[in-house]
């Protein structure tokens, strides 16, 4: 190979462009795209195929004991909820749950702001979390059954307990991951203390909370629908739990899965109403997730 | 050429305290008393590991709308420096005074511009992120607070994006919320941690003109972080030189005479020499040519 080859010199040139008429520079993207970017309406085809599987299992099956369809558990949950029985156990079971869960992230917010004050807070958080989050909730109703005897004060006792670890661990998490630049220039503003906490640690770790929100969520619905299964009528009038509970012992099939039915809808309508809600209003409009 | 060291005998005095160091710490005739003060200024930072010594008897004194420039190459603690006068870390040794006040901790009468973009509360609009360090420290009331943001997103021209939150702005745009938000706030020095090391080179070409310009509009205190020559003598008035290893002030020389449109210049070129053999003469017992005088 030659080491010296030069490019050769070429001419300059100028052009003069005239305005660009060939194509409009922006075009806009075809119906059929632009409708399947809609997240409802994939997410509604996937409910759709899910509800056509177990229909056609269950003719297939046909057994109306073990199996009833779709449609069976559809006529179960629409004449539950015509008769009012129905929202009368939801509506049992979301307060419960509404008092569980706010009790937690009260406990979750003042053990991780205490955390990221102190040495001492992060020991303690970081200890209790480690002995505590592992324990599962419903391991710890027959204690709370032994403290706070039969009412909703045991199921509001390991709901708290079902929400506070993870929500207090991912906070934790979201407050450390918070930029430096950022607790620098919030410090430079003269913020200090709880106000500090409020006005720059919490919107900047909000993806990390909106996820320990979400599985705080979870966790409080599934022990609570676990709690009320197992010692559901204690307090006299019980609430989904128990309605499943019920109608399975006297051989209602239909209505243990229009209760089933009813307990994955509350979960997706306060997964992808509320909590989408939420998320479009702060942290997408914010860009701080995608 | 207006490179002078000026000076050469106090800085020389400073390293050492003695004797004349007192005599050295008034102010010299003629002059006004210095807005910020920092004398003998030692600063250390921890590793899991071990104890660095960032600056080492770092003195310097900087007056009312002065534009002084940090200068130094990386690990002179020119930014540790910077950090230690907003008060996020304290002195091991040494002081510094703002308006004749000790610095004891961060706060609103030293706005910092960082370097990153993410400075920005991305939660907040363009226009929320001006207003907010006038809220957080309680420094004026929503109204007012309200009008001088768009005060000073007008002075940096985005009054069209003054409801953009951050993510929607691009790296520029950002840093002239900074500025904004900083002078909002009317503090008594401005510190700017090399605010545009992340810009393209166009984009800080027109943003240290536009910094120009505020100056000129507005005269704040301005102490300026930087690691490029041509920017310290375009931006400053007054550039301080660090060495690295611990950071000690090499000299301060003035640059006061310079602006964009003498970049090209012979005087200009001179001055880069000058500033490019100090900051990397190899070995630090060299004798350096002597200053011409004024």
């Amino acid at each position: 190979m030659n080491q010296h080859v030069r490019p050769p010199i070429r001419s300059e040139y100028d052009l003069v462009l005239p305005p660009f008429v060939e194509v409009p520079v922006e075009r806009v993207l075809p119906l059929s795209t632009r409708i399947w970017q809609q997240g409802w309406l994939r997410k509604g085809l996937i409910l759709v195929a899910l509800a056509l599987v177990w229909e056609a299992l269950a003719r297939w099956q046909d057994n109306d004991l073990l199996l009833p369809g779709f449609g069976a558990t559809l006529a179960a949950l629409v004449e539950g909820l015509g008769s009012g029985e129905l929202l009368e156990r939801a509506r049992i079971s979301l307060t419960v749950l509404a008092e569980g869960y706010l009790g937690g992230v009260v406990l979750a917010f003042g053990l991780t702001t205490l955390a990221v004050s102190t040495q001492f807070g992060r020991d303690l958080l970081s200890t209790l979390t480690a002995m505590f989050n592992p324990l599962p909730a419903i391991a710890l109703l027959p204690l709370a059954l032994l403290w706070f005897g039969l009412g909703s004060g045991s199921l509001i006792f390991v709901l708290v307990h079902a929400v506070l670890w993870p929500l207090a661990l991912n906070t934790f998490a979201g407050f450390q991951g918070v930029p430096e630049t950022l607790r620098m220039a919030g410090r430079n503003y003269g913020l200090t203390g709880l106000a500090y906490v409020w006005q720059i640690l919490i919107p900047a770790a909000l993806p990390a909370i909106l996820s320990g929100l979400k599985i705080g969520w979870a966790f409080a619905w599934r022990t609570l629908i676990a709690a009320e299964l197992v010692f559901g009528a204690a307090s006299g009038q019980g609430g989904l739990g128990w309605y499943i509970y019920q109608n399975r012992n006297e051989l209602y099939t239909d209505r243990v899965f229009a209760g089933l039915l009813l307990v994955i809808a509350i979960g997706l309508i306060v997964e992808n109403v509320v909590f989408a809600t939420f998320e479009r209003l702060t942290v997408r409009r914010w860009g701080m997730v995608r | 050429m207006t490179l002078v060291a000026e000076r050469r005998d106090v800085s020389a005095a400073r390293p050492e305290p003695s004797p004349a160091r007192t005599e050295a710490e008034a102010p010299p005739a003629g002059l006004p008393a210095p807005l910020l003060r920092v004398s003998d200024l030692t600063l250390e930072y921890r590793t899991p590991e071990r104890v660095v010594r960032a600056t080492h008897r770092v003195g310097f004194d900087v007056y009312e709308a002065d534009r002084f420039i940090l200068l130094g190459p990386s690990g002179c603690g020119k930014s540790t420096l910077l950090k230690a006068i907003a008060g996020f870390i304290p002195p091991v040794e040494g002081s510094i005074t703002l308006g004749g006040e000790v610095v004891r901790g961060p706060g609103p009468d030293r706005i910092v511009v960082f370097q990153e973009f993410d400075q920005l509360p991305p939660w907040k609009t363009v226009a929320q992120n001006v207003a907010f360090p006038l809220r957080a420290a309680g420094l004026v009331g929503r109204r007012e607070a309200e009008a001088r943001a768009r005060h000073y997103i007008d002075k940096v021209g985005l009054t069209p994006f003054a409801d953009s939150y951050p993510h929607q702005l691009s790296g520029g745009m950002k840093q002239r919320v900074a500025i904004a938000r900083a002078l909002a706030t009317q503090p008594k020095v401005l510190l700017m941690d090399e605010p545009f090391a992340a810009l393209d080179a166009l984009t800080r070409r027109k943003m240290q003109e536009e910094l120009l310009a505020l100056w000129e509009e507005v005269r704040f205190t301005l102490l300026f972080v930087t690691h490029s020559i041509e920017e310290a003598l375009v931006v400053g008035n007054r550039v301080a030189l660090l060495s690295p290893h611990p950071g000690r002030l090499r000299g301060e020389y003035n640059s006061h005479d310079f602006d964009l449109t003498s970049v090209g210049s012979a005087a200009f070129q001179a001055a880069v020499q000058r500033l490019h053999g100090r900051l990397f003469e190899t070995d630090p017992e060299t004798p350096v040519p002597a200053a011409p005088a004024r």
